[in-house]
């Protein structure tokens, strides 16, 4: 099928329903969230920005946001270096039983949610302790670090080793080397890692509600809480303003690296 | 002596940097599920107290307590309407993105990408404002007089499905796209010069080409569908539990951890199994692909 006839052009329209489909509920509540109305739904009563207000002064909003900010952090720290490591390990060397450690590194996308968020609050208790904070940290630890693991070690595969092998045969050391040639080299999927590890920590609700703390809300859990009563017009603007973070910044570092190139191949030519 | 020693340093240099990723996967995953395993035997006494004397109780009572049947029927049924629906919507998308000469196709793949990176609580409560009492559906249909009553379509099993759906279709898109858009393109132009028709082509060469992502797609569908309990809870009224709601409600409101690790090994299992069915007979397709040319 080529761009004419028939055929294409209801390939068109179903396309083009799938991305409504995909963004209408989402454009729906960055509309709501301006909504004056007491309620949460429709009809728009008029244009306010009262429910942002209500936001920034409810203190367990705030709380929650800056809980979610700190895991997100350390976790994709913690799993950029971890996982960097692992992926130098399994595209640079052969070793006995690669095969079953590349198995047990997909484990954590592989097993359903539930039963890791299960599994390690057991574990948890079957020691004697009770839900805690690092619980929560080494849970998404435990989510994100196959995605860094995955995204490192697909960029490593293609990185010559003959850069490695001069830098090594001219005297550098091993961590020489990883730090004056390989880190470079590797370092957009370093960054692509780190924040695919902090958006997964971020956003991550059905294993975070096994594992949190007693009084600890994340930003999903929190959102979630705020559900269960009823859909105020405070979730709404509270959506909203997370659509805005999460996709707003992610283009912005886009766009600014892009510009960059493009201003760096400029002053070469 | 210097050489073996260099070799011996070499050979453990992989284990040195797989180390703490081996021991986060290993005390964090495995012995977690080790200790499920074994919790599966123990005795239930009363909320978030069991004793230790092994037996098969629980198992028997998952085996012969047609409740737990129903949920994993249920379970099954939903995810499977979920995994064929996202194929059903997500094939042509994909394939208008793979085949276009739109010059904007960037933007389209970019706008693939977005949704991962809004949270999917956010994605799953949209779906109050389309479906609900007081959503734009209703609104709109009431406002305009079709209708007295609201309908109604939020806490169904349909709304749930819908949810599902939302967040698993650029998981299928991607996957389906992935393998269109690595399709030799003369493969096709040499099929249509050989007198097949455009219908024809598509049957012949693209579609068949591009199985094993639609069945990556379907198996990552089907499987995330099953192991959902988030997307009920937000979107399904108090019948349209699946199968991770029990598995929640069972540990943490019962605090009945000997049946509730019971039903986390039976989802591994079952799941793990899907996958292991999946890997075969995608295997043997392109055994069979290979031996038909």
């Amino acid at each position: 099928m080529n761009e004419t006839g028939r055929g294409w052009g209801l390939i068109r329209l179903v396309t083009f329903l799938v991305y409504l489909f995909m963004f209408a509920p989402i454009v729906v509540v960055l509309i709501l969230s301006f909504n004056a109305s007491q309620f949460g739904g429709f009809p728009m009563t008029g244009f306010s920005l009262h429910w942002y207000g209500e936001l920034m002064e409810d203190e367990s909003v705030v709380r929650a946001f800056q809980t979610s900010l700190w895991i997100g952090l350390v976790t994709s720290i913690v799993c950029t270096a971890v996982g960097t490591m692992a992926a130098l390990a399994l595209v640079r060397y052969e070793f006995p039983g690669k095969h079953w450690v590349n198995a047990l590194i997909v484990g954590p996308v592989l097993v359903p949610e539930t039963v890791l968020g299960v599994g390690l609050l057991l574990a948890n208790r079957a020691v004697g302790m009770k839900p805690n904070f690092g619980l929560l940290l080494l849970g998404h630890i435990l989510l994100s670090l196959p995605f860094v693991v995955l995204v490192v070690q697909a960029r490593l595969i293609g990185v010559k080793r003959v850069y490695e092998e001069a830098a090594l045969s001219l005297g550098a050391n091993r961590f020489q080397t990883f730090r004056e040639v390989t880190m470079p080299l590797i370092m957009p999927a370093m960054l692509a890692g780190m924040l695919l590890a902090f958006t997964i920590s971020f956003d991550n609700v059905s294993a975070s509600v096994f594992w949190r703390p007693p009084g600890v809300e994340t930003m999903p859990t929190e959102i979630l809480g705020m559900l269960k009563t009823s859909i105020s017009p405070k979730v709404n603007a509270l959506g909203a303003l997370m659509i805005v973070i999460t996709v707003g910044l992610p283009l912005l570092g886009g766009a600014l690296a892009r510009l960059r190139i493009r201003r760096q191949s400029s002053s070469n030519a | 002596m210097a050489v073996s020693m260099l070799s011996a340093a070499e050979r453990r240099r992989p284990w040195i940097l797989l180390a703490p990723t081996l021991t986060a996967l290993v005390l964090l995953m495995l012995v977690p599920i080790g200790i499920m395993f074994l919790y599966t035997f123990y005795k239930f006494q009363t909320s978030g107290v069991e004793t230790a004397d092994l037996n098969l109780g629980n198992w028997h009572e998952f085996f012969s307590d047609p409740y737990y049947h129903g949920f994993l029927w249920k379970t099954a049924r939903v995810s499977a309407i979920t995994a064929l629906l996202c194929a059903v919507m997500g094939y042509p998308a994909a394939y208008f993105i793979a085949m276009t000469r739109f010059r904007h196709k960037w933007l389209l793949l970019l706008l693939l990408i977005v949704p991962f990176w809004i949270s999917f609580t956010i994605r799953t409560f949209s779906w109050v404002h389309i479906l609900g009492e007081k959503g734009i559906i209703n609104a709109t249909l009431v406002g305009l007089g079709i209708i007295d009553q609201p309908i109604q379509m939020l806490y169904t099993e349909g709304s749930v499905i819908m949810g599902m759906i939302h967040f698993l279709l650029p998981y299928m898109i991607l996957n389906v796209y992935v393998s269109l858009d690595g399709i030799d393109r003369n493969l096709i132009s040499a099929a249509r010069s050989l007198g097949c028709t455009n219908w024809q082509a598509f049957k012949e060469v693209t579609l068949p080409l591009s199985l094993p992502g639609l069945g990556a797609g379907l198996l990552l569908s089907f499987v995330l569908a099953a192991g959902s309990y988030v997307t009920p809870q937000i979107l399904g009224g108090r019948r349209d539990s699946l199968f991770g709601n029990l598995i929640f409600d069972t540990i943490m409101k019962e605090l009945n951890w000997p049946m509730g690790t019971t039903l986390s090994i039976v989802l591994l299992v079952l799941l793990g199994v899907v996958s292991v069915i999946y890997s075969r007979y995608m295997g043997l397709s392109t055994i069979t692909k290979g031996l038909s040319r």
